[in-house]
């Protein structure tokens, strides 16, 4: 048997996944500072359970990680944010 | 030179409206004698703590900006933990770009006031 005749085919083209590049969100659109009274931005960085999110989930860079990781600890001292939670969104 | 600082605090929701104003204005006062400039504040109002802090969940939010000498903050500081009234504070320097950052959103603000007015 030739090559050819072995190939597999498919009726509907295979998913092969084409990664979409993460790309840090603050670099891209030139926020210098994260604000920690803004609550409802800084959601978008915890999970359900109030814990911060990696920034290999997010995508953001390491500096900018740093002052989202600050920036979510002082919202949480001024109780905008749970420390602990459940179900929050 | 000076710093510019910010602080937010939270009293205690049990105070009435003259209480929670005397409060501000004793803050006010201490830090006009430390030689402190306030440059901006807001009144947040009562709003709905994350978690309960000293078993209140509510609390009256409070936040001042001001440019100081790095030394006074300590005293002053000092003078927030000693206030009984305040359940919650956090004092913050800012750097130029959060100063930045905040005359941004002073400058939406008034827009938006002039806007509605």
């Amino acid at each position: 048997m030739s090559a050819q005749n072995s190939e597999i085919r498919y009726l509907t083209p295979i998913n092969v996944d084409i990664k979409k590049k993460k790309y840090c969100r603050f670099k891209k659109s030139g926020i210098k500072y994260i604000d920690y009274k803004d609550a409802d931005f800084l959601l978008k960085f915890i999970n359900e359970q109030g814990k911060i999110l990696p920034k290999r989930i997010t995508g953001t860079s390491d500096k900018y990680q740093r002052k989202i990781a600050q920036a979510i600890k002082r919202a949480r001292h001024i109780a905008l944010l749970p420390y602990v939670a459940d179900l929050l969104k | 030179m000076a710093n510019q600082y910010e602080t937010v605090f939270i009293m205690t929701p049990v105070l009435s409206e003259d209480q929670m104003k005397e409060a501000v204005s004793k803050f006010h006062k201490l830090l006009a004698d430390k030689g402190a400039e306030v440059v901006f504040e807001n009144n947040w109002g009562l709003r709905k703590l994350a978690y309960p802090i000293q078993k209140k969940s509510t609390g009256f939010y409070y936040l001042i900006e001001f440019k100081a000498d790095g030394e006074i903050i300590k005293d002053i500081e000092v003078a927030y933990k000693r206030d009984e009234r305040l359940l919650r504070f956090l004092t913050i320097k800012l750097d130029k770009h959060s100063i930045a950052y905040n005359e941004k959103k002073r400058g939406l603000k008034s827009k938006v006031e002039k806007v509605k007015a």
